[in-house]
């Protein structure tokens, strides 16, 4: 159960990503490119709260498939909503996720990180493997990457499978426990997430 | 009688498993009433464990270490049995060795020089060993204190107590190898494992709590992947995230 703490390190692990520069469209080298970047970025004193905040916001938004993790968060109900209504829940999935995720950043700290093999699953996802070392003596942490790659050019970060837990998993259980208790409104599952937003 | 009511356990488990092996593992037993005890158990958090493990947090390192590494050898002992009953010789060969090695070389499990020499036991249960056997985890609810649980999983925490060595010389107050202690004992070492627990999970469950719409399935979901994962030994995940259907 020790190990459900790296769960969430992971988590936020996936948001230590700072600048705009263009990654390598290898998957193994796009993730370590992209993480070892940014936890030298975030890990710097240099950088203000806010300008870090600004830069998980800006490399999520380029670096993670956001529109696919809310689909898929949604479930079942993707498929039998109106149109209007899933434009509406992807706005305030989007910035929900933002949200939540630039404030799990602000208390971890810098870590050592290494990718241990790459395995293709199919011609759209590549899994990573790596090691998290973290720097105050914790036990290292197993963190698998779900890479889409059906565009070669451009990987997107899909989901983190940290210890065996799947991030988006997590969010789409919860998100489907909200839509049980509402009869299934999708409208109430965006005005919880916007209340989050707005809180 | 020790034979029967374990006997009786594991009968019970069985009997079970039938209507249980076909139920989905998010499937509520009664979510009003886990909802209740869930609130129960966080404020139990609040006023008591949280503040505790917070003041272990203050502890001089090695002294956290070792007793983390202490519990964790304790519960190895529950391990032993359960790799046996699943027949995987190869954590049988991890968790015994680990337990005798950190018993004897590593004082008493306060040191853990098995893992320098490459073992590292998985944690196993009875819950986990009926997973491999097949038994589905059945539906979900709370319990109060001990937190997420299924139906199959709280059978194996009653079962565990039978197979459990460290549970036999202490809950049942039996001697083996001229060592025998108390229900104290037992309980003492059990809290001290969930203050350790708790303690390195101070940041993460604020995280949680703070960035949750809904903590308690958040945790629900957490708990089923976990125990999933335990049960498969494997960190993969299988979902095919199938967005085009």
């Amino acid at each position: 159960m020790k190990k459900l703490s790296n769960f969430f390190f992971g988590l936020v692990l996936l948001f230590k990503f700072t600048s705009l520069q263009a990654y390598s469209s290898n998957p193994k080298d796009f993730i370590t490119e992209l993480v070892n970047e940014a936890i030298g970025k975030l890990s710097s004193t240099s950088l203000s709260k806010e300008e870090k905040a600004l830069f998980i916001e800006e490399i999520a938004s380029n670096n993670v498939d956001i529109e696919a993790l809310g689909l898929y968060t949604l479930g079942e109900l993707r498929k039998s909503s109106e149109k209007k209504d899933i434009e509406n829940y992807q706005q305030a999935f989007k910035k929900y996720f933002l949200k939540s995720l630039t404030s799990r950043l602000s208390d971890y700290s810098s870590s050592k990180f290494e990718v241990i093999e790459a395995e293709q699953k199919s011609s759209n996802y590549t899994i990573i493997r790596s090691k998290i070392y973290p720097d105050d003596g914790n036990p290292e942490i197993k963190i698998d990457w779900r890479v889409y790659t059906k565009n070669p050019e451009k990987p997107l970060i899909r989901d983190l499978i940290v210890e065996g837990l799947s991030l988006a998993r997590t969010q789409k259980e919860e998100f489907a426990s909200i839509l049980s208790s509402n009869n299934n409104d999708i409208n109430i599952l965006i005005s919880k997430l916007q209340e989050f937003v707005n809180n | 009688m020790y034979s029967k009511k374990f006997i009786s356990v594991l009968f019970l488990s069985l009997i079970l498993s039938l209507p249980i092996k076909s139920a989905k593992a998010t499937e509520e037993c009664f979510e009003g009433l886990s909802r209740a005890v869930f609130s129960f158990n966080m404020a139990f958090d609040d006023i008591i464990l949280e503040p505790i493990a917070k003041g272990y947090n203050k502890l001089p390192k090695p002294l956290k270490h070792g007793t983390s590494n202490f519990t964790s050898n304790v519960a190895t002992l529950l391990s032993i049995p359960n790799n046996l009953l699943q027949g995987n010789i190869k954590q049988l060969g991890h968790s015994t060795g680990s337990f005798i090695i950190n018993t004897s070389v590593g004082i008493l499990g306060f040191f853990n020089p098995a893992e320098k020499i490459g073992l590292k036991p998985h944690k196993e249960d009875v819950g986990q060993t009926l997973g491999n056997y097949g038994v589905g985890s059945g539906c979900y609810f709370v319990l109060p204190i001990l937190g997420p649980t299924t139906v199959r999983d709280s059978v194996g925490l009653i079962a565990d107590s039978f197979v459990d060595p460290f549970a036999h010389v202490t809950l049942r107050e039996k001697e083996l190898f001229n060592i025998s202690g108390n229900e104290l004992d037992f309980y003492s070492i059990k809290g001290i494992g969930a203050v350790d627990f708790r303690s390195d999970n101070i940041t993460n469950f604020d995280s949680l709590e703070k960035n949750s719409i809904d903590l308690y399935s958040s945790l629900k979901s957490v708990y089923l992947q976990d125990r999933e994962r335990k049960i498969k030994n494997s960190d993969s995940d299988q979902d095919d995230w199938d967005l085009d259907n």
